[in-house]
């Protein structure tokens, strides 16, 4: 296990850099100079840009920004935004939000959509199976900012139940729709995917056994079906927390939420490619620590499969 | 791998000199192995493995088939796919209307004879426009399905068939195009695009951060059928590792990848329309779903039914994707069947 620890990790380093860098390519690769940009409709001065070109590390060849990047994030030094502002500190603001959005999404979804899930796969056929399962096949097909809309007019606008919108420092109850929003597609997956693993589990020999002993139907389906049916759920759960702290931007900005989504995406309407790097390099971070997490969690859950 | 490419350690299979005949093959056992094939004059092969010619074959394709000509999930929505496409292709079928003739006197109008759904804000008539919105939505959903799966088929099947370092290597560019989420690496790269205007960039993009799932889903099932006797058996026959490949290993490894290019079809649809409502998808001259839904969302209070429809045909259309995708799975992958 330990062996196969350091071999995960020692993996991740490359995936790290190759996507940072790949992150880094496409955001300066940009067209346009952000920094005849920032003089706005002025005329450039052009001791001052080129000043603003060696702080920012702009006049140097792109495979040098890149490094000096990467040896400053190491540091926490992400640098500078173009209003002066640190990176670091703007990313230390918007993250929390996020951070409490994605937490409240994950929460929502893994309850319902778990519990919906068993409720439909074990009474396969029942008219509330039928009705968990348009459902969540609406909330599939329909578009997340649709859906975002909709809530937004029903209990905001029209019944006053929750706030419309979030703004600076939101509370739980000004999170609970977005969070909400925001997880309600993966809460669908989440339902069609334990509905199926239960259906598929019935049909095991090891469930026949098990009741052929003369085990009582609840034991079966707590210590059989349901044991074995999570496996697949938890995996979907733990790379779904790095997916919904990159998928929050949709629900960002419908709800003014100034978390990370949001930043992130001004930041790219901007320019602002060292601030744009920086929030993705984190995001990708937490995307590839949750999947190391998940497959270490798939040798405690299933005995079945051991890490050489 | 090296082990199974060498059938022949087994036993030694030689040609038997005294006969000439080609076909004549003579199985020496191991010395001290007792003798285990019978002489076939004692056991006549006709007789043991009589095969029925005159029923018709049954491939694992056959079979899916009839599985899904009785699900009635696949009915529904292949009709309502062929019915969508039929929009698609011949939208002059339907409306006889110019989805970007809008007169501003007409703005926000209620329906009326020959405007059945009324007009949005600009004056333009929304059934017409909601029509026309499903080339749009389709084509970018077929055509990311497309490149994606092929590409992402092609690098999967290498990488899981020839193994080491190819797969080592293959399996870490993927894991770098993976790390990045769909919608966040489809926002930076069509920022830099945002001039041009076709639904190729839209489409070129999707397709870039959508391959790797389907490359990793082929990784996977190939590594699984080219460990499969078949595979050995025609290797040993002498056929090229290309050979196998395309004639064995893919044909039997497409049935996961079909299905998650049904599945994903749907979900590049809605993509689409994220994008276009973030603003940076398709320009505002292409009709689409997506850009139409964008552009209602400042009247949502006042007059909702203007995102009411083309959200509605946003919908219904992801809605049919996903269910031939369903059906697709129960039919290609017999342990999701339920007695």
């Amino acid at each position: 296990m330990g062996k196969y620890l350091l071999r995960r990790v020692l993996q991740m380093i490359p995936v790290v850099i190759g996507t940072t860098l790949l992150i880094y390519a496409l955001v300066f690769a940009l067209p346009g100079d952000p920094v005849k940009a920032m003089f706005g409709d002025k005329p450039v001065n052009e001791a001052v840009a080129a000043q603003i070109r060696s702080e920012y590390n702009l006049d140097k060849p792109f495979i040098v920004q890149y490094l000096l990047f990467l040896k400053n994030a190491l540091t926490l030094d992400f640098g500078k935004t173009f209003s002066g502002q640190q990176v670091i500190d703007v990313i230390g603001r918007a993250f929390p939000v996020t951070i409490k959005l994605a937490l409240m999404a994950f929460v929502f979804e893994a309850i319902f959509g778990v519990i919906f899930g068993i409720i439909s796969g074990l009474k396969k056929g029942k008219w509330y199976d039928t009705v968990i399962l348009i459902v969540s096949l609406l909330l599939i097909s329909v578009p997340t900012f649709v859906t975002g809309f909709v809530m937004q007019f029903v209990f905001g606008v029209k019944w006053h139940i929750l706030p419309v919108t979030a703004g600076t420092n939101p509370g739980f109850l000004d999170l609970l729709m977005p969070a909400m929003v925001l997880g309600s597609v993966s809460m669908a997956y989440i339902i069609r995917l334990t509905r199926s693993e239960i259906a598929s589990n019935m049909n095991e020999d090891y469930v026949r056994t098990a009741r052929a002993k003369g085990m009582t139907n609840n034991a079966v389906t707590m210590r059989h079906i349901l044991r074995n049916s999570m496996i697949p759920v938890v995996t979907y759960l733990g790379t779904d927390i790095g997916a919904l702290m990159g998928g929050a931007m949709i629900s960002e900005r419908i709800f003014n939420i100034q978390g990370v989504g949001n930043t992130l995406y001004q930041g790219i309407l901007r320019g602002e490619g060292t601030l744009v790097v920086s929030i993705v390099t984190i995001l990708v971070l937490i995307f590839v620590i949750c999947n190391l997490v998940v497959d270490l969690l798939y040798a405690v859950l299933d005995p079945r499969i051991r890490y050489a | 791998m090296s082990e199974q490419m060498k059938p022949e350690q087994e036993g030694n299979i030689s040609r038997d000199a005294s006969s000439g005949a080609a076909e004549d093959f003579v199985i020496t056992p191991f010395p001290g192995q007792e003798r285990f094939v019978a002489p076939l004059d004692e056991t006549p092969l006709k007789e043991v493995d009589t095969v029925d010619e005159d029923e018709p074959a049954t491939s694992m394709w056959a079979d899916a088939w009839r599985t899904l000509r009785k699900n009635p999930l696949f009915i529904i929505s292949g009709l309502l796919i062929i019915f969508i496409l039929v929009v698609a292709i011949f939208p002059q079928l339907f409306t006889k209307l110019d989805p970007n003739y809008c007169t501003l006197e007409s703005s926000l109008n209620p329906g009326s004879s020959g405007h059945p759904l009324g007009f949005d804000q600009q004056g333009c008539d929304i059934y017409s426009r909601v029509i026309y919105g499903t080339r749009t939505s389709v084509s970018v959903g077929i055509l990311t399905t497309l490149i994606a799966t092929l590409f992402g088929g092609v690098i999967g099947a290498v990488a899981g068939y020839y193994g080491r370092w190819v797969d080592a290597l293959l399996s870490r560019i993927t894991d770098i195009f993976f790390a990045i989420p769909l919608l966040l690496g489809a926002i930076v790269v069509l920022q830099m695009f945002r001039t041009s205007s076709s639904i190729w960039k839209v489409v070129l993009v999707l397709a870039l951060f959508g391959w790797v799932s389907v490359a990793r889903i082929t990784r996977g099932s190939v590594m699984e059928t080219k460990n499969l006797e078949f595979n050995t058996a025609s290797t040993a026959l002498g056929s090229s590792p290309m050979r196998n490949l395309f004639r064995h290993v893919v044909p039997n490894s497409l049935a996961p990848v079909i299905v998650i290019a049904t599945t994903s079809l749907g979900a590049y649809i809605v993509s689409e329309a994220t994008l276009s409502f973030l603003g940076i998808g398709l320009p505002s001259t292409v009709v689409s779903w997506g850009g139409d839904i964008s552009t209602a969302q400042v009247l949502l209070r006042v007059h909702p039914e203007v995102l009411f429809y083309p959200s509605l045909a946003l919908a219904i259309t992801v809605l049919a994707f996903i269910m031939m995708g369903d059906a697709v799975k129960d039919a290609l992958d017999p342990k999701s069947r339920t007695a």
